[in-house]
């Protein structure tokens, strides 16, 4: 660790621990790369129920399929529930 | 409909208004327009909300008519079961604030409808039963009206603490209100106070939207 650390520096050891980690609600998520899609149906939606917000703007459901999640992205998926 | 007898002039009404609420807050509430899409447990105290604290203007909206079900958590009365939603909250909120203005459609939001049935709010508030409905609706303002603000709500059935209701701002013009999960087609019911905790943050943030204070 200490010969890695020589030779990377901090600088490379943060960015090999943070790469591909992006925020959804809040927690750190390793899916930068994916898309929306993916992400969504690993992680158990039901894309019929929610709204997802990306970098505070709106992911049309059209686009789901081609949006692609970066390193950094803040991302908010609202998941409705029955009750009114 | 003409005011019933003893009801106060509409200058009595808002000096009275702004006595208690501040002449400031008043104005800009008089001046704003809000729609409220579902009449139910959220949407009808939701309205009488708003129009209590003297919001210029409300568009309701539902599809449905009141229910004997519907009674034990929505703010109509036993003699108005079978009418539309629309037209028994219209005259129920007359009877509160006879000079706010109300624009009524007895039909259900679409994706296709919606920019019309909403184009002169300024904030828009989501109060369906259906997370589908809820959904639908939460994605054609973000995607279609992004100059309005949205106050949606999610989970408030069940018979848990009040205290796990809460407002969440989402982005800068969308907020969720509720909290998050129970789901009342878990079996867990509905009760007033708690769907009425759910209606007052989302009335209270519109309300501090209009205001300027979120």
């Amino acid at each position: 660790m200490g010969l890695w650390l020589q030779k990377w520096g901090l600088g490379g050891c943060l960015f090999f621990i943070f790469a591909h980690m992006l925020t959804v609600n809040g927690q750190s998520v390793d899916a930068a790369g994916k898309t929306v899609a993916e992400y969504l149906a690993e992680a158990g939606y039901n894309t019929v129920r929610i709204a997802v917000e990306r970098n505070e703007e709106i992911v049309p459901k059209t686009k789901y399929a081609e949006t692609v999640l970066a390193d950094g992205d803040v991302v908010e998926v609202v998941n409705f529930v029955g009750g009114g | 409909m003409e005011p019933f007898a003893g009801t106060p002039s509409r200058e009595e009404m808002l000096a009275a208004l702004e006595k208690r609420q501040g002449v400031e807050a008043v104005r800009k509430l008089q001046a704003a327009t809000v729609a409220v899409c579902g009449l139910g447990g959220l949407g009808s105290n939701i309205a009488i909300s708003l129009a209590r604290a003297g919001v210029g203007k409300l568009i309701l909206v539902d599809f449905d008519c009141v229910d004997v079900t519907n009674l034990h958590r929505q703010q109509y009365k036993a003699c108005q079961v079978g009418l539309p939603k629309p037209e028994a909250l219209l005259a129920n909120l007359k009877e509160i604030a006879p000079y706010t203005e109300f624009e009524t459609h007895f039909e259900k939001v679409t994706e296709e409808n919606a920019a019309g049935l909403l184009a002169k709010a300024d904030v828009v508030c989501e109060a369906f039963d259906n997370a589908e409905a809820k959904a639908m609706l939460v994605n054609a303002v973000l995607e279609t009206m992004p100059e309005k603000f949205l106050v949606a709500a999610s989970g408030m059935a069940g018979f848990d603490s009040g205290n796990e209701i809460a407002t969440r701002k989402v982005t800068k013009r969308f907020y969720v209100c509720g909290d998050g999960k129970s789901d009342v087609n878990d079996g867990i019911g509905l009760i007033a106070p708690r769907v009425m905790l759910c209606a007052a943050h989302q009335a209270l943030t519109v309300i501090r939207l209009v205001l300027g204070l979120e």
